[in-house]
Parts: C-alpha cells; sequence; structure tokens
C-alpha cells in the first residue's frame, strides 16, 4: 500500500512569527487510511491541514502528497485533494447559486482553457444529490442555513472525486442527525472507493465509527498517534485532551 | 464640412462612451466582488501624480497618467501579499502619496498648475476624444472580454473565494494580478471620457445596481457592462442637452440608477 500523505521533520511559520505553529512533525498517512486529528484549540490542526494541501508552505523538512514533492507542485497537487475548510467567506448577499459552489470544486480539476463538460456537471450533480442537496441547487449560497452551507462544501470538495480528502472540522454546523448522516456517507466512500480521509474534529463523539487511527495535537506537535480504541480510552477523554498528551 | 466635423466628435464620443461604459463596468463586477472599491481612488489619483508630472516635465499628461496608474496596479498586488496587509490598506498609503506627489509636481511648476490639461484629466473630456482613444479603449475591451470569457471558470472561483480556488488546484495568483493590472489599464483609457475623479463612479455603481437584482454571478458579470453603457450614453445625452460636464452627468445617472435599484430591490423587500 502507498504512501498518501509524508511528512518528515516539517515546521510551518506564520508570516511575521517567530514560533512555528507545526514543530518537527512527521506523520505518514497509507491510502485509504481514516485518520481524525484531535487536540484543543490552537493546538495546530488546521495549520496540518494547510500545509498538506500547501495552502501555507512549510519552513523546514520535506512534504509529499501521492507520491510527489509538495514544494513547487502545489497546483497539481490539489487537484486530486479535497479540502472542506473551517471558515469561508459566505454572507447573506453573496452573489452564487449552489450549483455553481458545488461545481467549482472541479475547475482546478478540469483545467485551464477547458470547457466545463456534461460529465462535469452530472458529477456535481451527483454529489449534491449524494449529499442529500439537489433540492438546493438553485439557491444562493448566503440564504442557506449553517448545516446546508456545511453540506455544499463538502459537496464541493467531493465533485472533485479526489482521492484524498481533508476535512476542518465538518460537523460544525450540523445537527445530530445531519452528522450521523454525512458520517455514514462518508463511511460509505471510504469503504467504496478506498478514498484516505483526514478530519480535524473537536469533539470526540463525532468521530465516525470507520476512523481506524486517532492523531493528538498540543502546541503545534503530535503528542500522540495510534488506533483509535488505544487513544481514546474513557478515562482518558474523562480527562481531556490535556490527559489524552500526558 | 463643420457638420462633418461635429458628427465625427458625436459618433467618437458615442464609441468612447460604449467601449468605457461596458468594460470599466466588466471590471466593476471584480473590483465590487473582491472588495477592492477603492481601487479606483488609488488609480484615479495615481494618474492625476502622473499627469501632473506629465505636466511639471512639459510633456504629455496622458502617457505619464497611463503610466502611473499601470504602475501602481503592477506594484499593489505583490505589495499587499509581501507585506501581509489588506490590499484596501495599501491602496489608502498609495492614495495619499499619489495626492501629495500630485500636489507638489503641479506646485513645482507653477504657471501650467491646475492648466486645462490637469483638469481634463481629473473631470473627463468627451469631445476631445482622438482616433487613437477610440483604438485604445477598442484594444483594451476586447482584452477584457477575452480574458473572462477564456477564464470565466478560474475569474469565477476567485471571486467566490480566493482560497478555495487554490484548494481546488486553480493557480489564483496570476488572475488576481491580472484582474488588478487590467482592471488599472482601464481606469488609465478611461480618463478621457469620465476622468479620474469620477471613473470610479463607473466602476463600482452600475455592478452594484445589479448586485441588487441577482444572486447570480454569470448574470452580474453579463448585465453591469450593459447598465455601465446606458449610463454612459444617458450621460452624455444629458451632458449634451444640458451643457453638463460629461464625467459629472454620467457619474449622476449611474448613482440615480443605483439608488432606484436599491428602492426598487428585491433583495430588500420584508416578509
Amino acid at each position: 500500500m502507498g504512501k498518501a500523505i509524508e511528512l518528515n521533520q516539517v515546521d510551518t511559520i506564520y508570516e511575521g512569527e517567530k514560533i512555528p505553529s507545526l514543530k518537527n512533525i512527521t506523520l505518514h498517512v497509507d491510502k485509504g487510511e481514516f485518520i481524525a486529528v484531535i487536540g484543543p484549540n490552537g493546538a495546530g490542526k488546521t495549520t496540518l491541514l494547510e500545509t498538506i494541501m500547501g495552502l501555507l508552505e512549510s519552513k523546514r523538512g520535506e512534504v509529499k502528497v501521492l507520491g510527489k514533492q509538495l514544494n513547487g507542485n502545489g497546483s497539481n497537487i490539489r487537484k486530486l485533494v479535497g479540502y472542506v475548510p473551517q471558515e469561508y467567506s459566505i454572507d447573506d448577499l453573496t452573489p452564487f447559486l449552489v450549483s455553481d459552489v458545488v461545481l467549482m470544486g472541479r475547475y482546478g480539476k478540469i483545467g485551464l482553457l477547458k470547457p466545463i463538460t456534461k460529465n462535469d456537471k452530472t458529477v456535481a450533480k451527483k454529489m449534491m444529490e449524494y449529499l442529500g442537496i439537489s433540492e438546493l441547487s438553485n439557491r444562493p449560497i448566503g440564504k442557506l442555513s449553517g448545516g446546508q452551507a456545511q453540506k455544499v462544501m463538502i459537496a464541493r470538495s467531493l465533485a472533485k472525486e479526489p482521492e484524498i480528502i481533508l476535512m476542518d472540522e465538518p460537523f460544525s454546523n450540523l445537527d445530530f442527525e445531519a452528522r450521523r448522516e454525512v458520517s455514514e456517507k462518508l463511511t460509505h466512500l471510504h469503504k467504496t472507493k478506498n478514498m484516505t480521509f483526514v478530519i480535524v474534529i473537536h469533539d470526540i463523539a463525532s468521530i465516525p465509527k470507520v476512523c481506524n487511527r486517532v492523531i493528538v495535537m498540543d502546541s503545534g506537535k503530535i503528542v500522540a498517534d495510534g488506533k483509535k480504541e488505544d487513544i481514546l480510552k474513557p478515562e482518558l477523554l474523562e480527562m481531556g485532551y490535556k490527559g489524552i498528551a500526558c | 464640412m463643420l457638420e462633418i466635423f461635429f458628427t465625427k466628435i458625436l459618433i467618437f464620443a458615442i464609441l468612447g462612451a460604449v467601449l468605457t461604459g461596458y468594460t470599466c463596468s466588466l471590471m466593476g463586477t471584480f473590483v465590487v466582488r473582491m472588495n477592492l472599491s477603492s481601487l479606483g481612488f488609488a488609480m484615479s489619483h495615481a494618474a492625476f501624480a502622473g499627469a501632473a508630472l506629465g505636466i511639471f516635465l512639459k510633456n504629455d499628461p496622458l502617457i505619464f497618467a497611463l503610466l502611473f496608474s499601470v504602475f501602481v496596479s503592477l506594484a499593489l498586488g505583490p505589495l499587499a501579499d509581501k507585506a501581509k496587509l489588506k490590499t484596501d490598506v495599501v491602496i489608502g498609503v498609495i492614495f495619499s502619496l499619489s495626492m501629495a506627489l500630485g500636489l507638489l509636481f503641479l506646485n513645482l511648476s507653477p504657471d501650467t498648475a491646475m492648466s486645462s490639461t490637469a483638469l481634463r484629466i481629473l473631470w473627463g473630456s468627451v469631445l476631445g476624444m482622438t482616433t487613437a482613444d477610440i483604438i485604445y479603449l477598442l484594444i483594451i475591451s476586447v482584452i477584457a472580454i477575452l480574458f473572462v470569457m477564456m477564464f470565466f471558470k478560474e475569474i469565477n472561483a476567485i471571486l467566490f473565494d480566493r482560497k478555495l480556488a487554490r484548494a481546488s488546484g486553480i493557480n489564483d495568483k496570476p488572475f488576481y494580478y491580472l484582474i488588478l493590472f487590467l482592471t488599472s489599464v482601464t481606469v488609465a483609457f478611461s480618463l478621457k471620457l469620465v476622468g479620474g475623479l469620477l471613473v470610479f463612479a463607473l466602476m463600482v455603481n452600475p455592478t452594484s445596481s445589479v448586485y441588487q437584482f441577482s444572486y447570480d454571478m454569470k448574470k452580474i458579470i453579463i448585465l453591469s457592462p450593459i447598465v455601465g453603457v446606458f449610463s454612459c450614453l444617458l450621460g452624455i445625452l444629458i451632458s449634451f442637452a444640458f451643457d453638463l460636464p460629461t464625467g459629472s452627468s454620467i457619474a449622476i445617472v449611474c448613482s440615480a440608477i443605483f439608488g432606484i435599484s436599491v428602492l426598487i430591490s428585491p433583495k430588500r423587500r420584508k416578509g
């Protein structure tokens, strides 16, 4: 089984800051793994995802995605990696329809100067159906509820038909029922398409059952990494993330 | 003979209005969506500083106006990215610097200060449109339309969210810089019709008006230039009919259209 993601002794420092937000991170993810990243606020979880995506440049170390060096190759690699950010700039008056936003997920993959094909539209439509948001397709994205918009962003990331999916708090705006529903869909995709998932989750109870590995971060470092059942022991959970880290 | 001369002036004025209205409003859709509204201010004042330098050097003010506004656009993107500042902050600095330089150059050339040439750059002069002006406007219009048609996917994704566009595999930086560059060139070539101080209105108002009626960016990109052309033509008609300055007439017309749009906008209707 090949590697989906390889980080070797990676430091990521935000521009103008002296202390790295990611410190000496070494992380190898096999293709087809389903990983949850947990940790307190400011632990570096989002920075980790953005470093893997190449949205933030690592200042030290090596980042490889699907066997390719990220530096200098970011745009091409991002065509193969789906990403659901924690925050996105949508307001009441945002002039974009849901169907367009989902289709945009494929634009990088389609490539420069190439037209949007019927197949592209079909894939985007299928992803909306899959997430149960087809009836929203002609609505302005700014008029949706937080949960509906979250599903649109997930559909957008899946419309790319990526090999790897990185999700930053994908369940944060969803109610209990929607969490369960989306979690089941992601599990199904993981099993049938052998997609690699790395999901940042704040609420440990939301970690999908299919998740086979949990990484705990604190202060920019990986402080625990192992099988879900080893990391998420009830006695440690009661003590909170700091307890796990100890 | 005199009739032919006036017919030519009128045709040039109408052609200039159509091309300026279309291109300014097309680029305006990007300016409004990307919150670069103060870009017009920076460009127009850079053009003013350039024109003042041209007067000081006893050279063609328009060439220097073009050079200054294009330079601002080329410096703006990298400067904002490098300094990790919001583009509006950088625009604010450039705006004040341009104004200071403009006044300095005019002060250094007291004989010609605030001459009609400098005023034409600031307020526009539709009757002074030459064949060369029309050709330049036509070229920039064609380039802007081709740019939007060829890269509609990428532009649309960037207008929605730059970071998400990058995450989907689009190399956003060249497009962003190209949008800034094309906007500044459009501003520079529009100086002749509406002038540096009012070109901003022609960029922002038509798009802002169409925004009141649509949630679909594709429709906004198509309709804004049409409103821009209509504003310019009506502005010129009013300017000729009542002997008013053209730039001001156009700015008043597109401001009135914006005001009416806000009043009747379905987006603002309650219930």
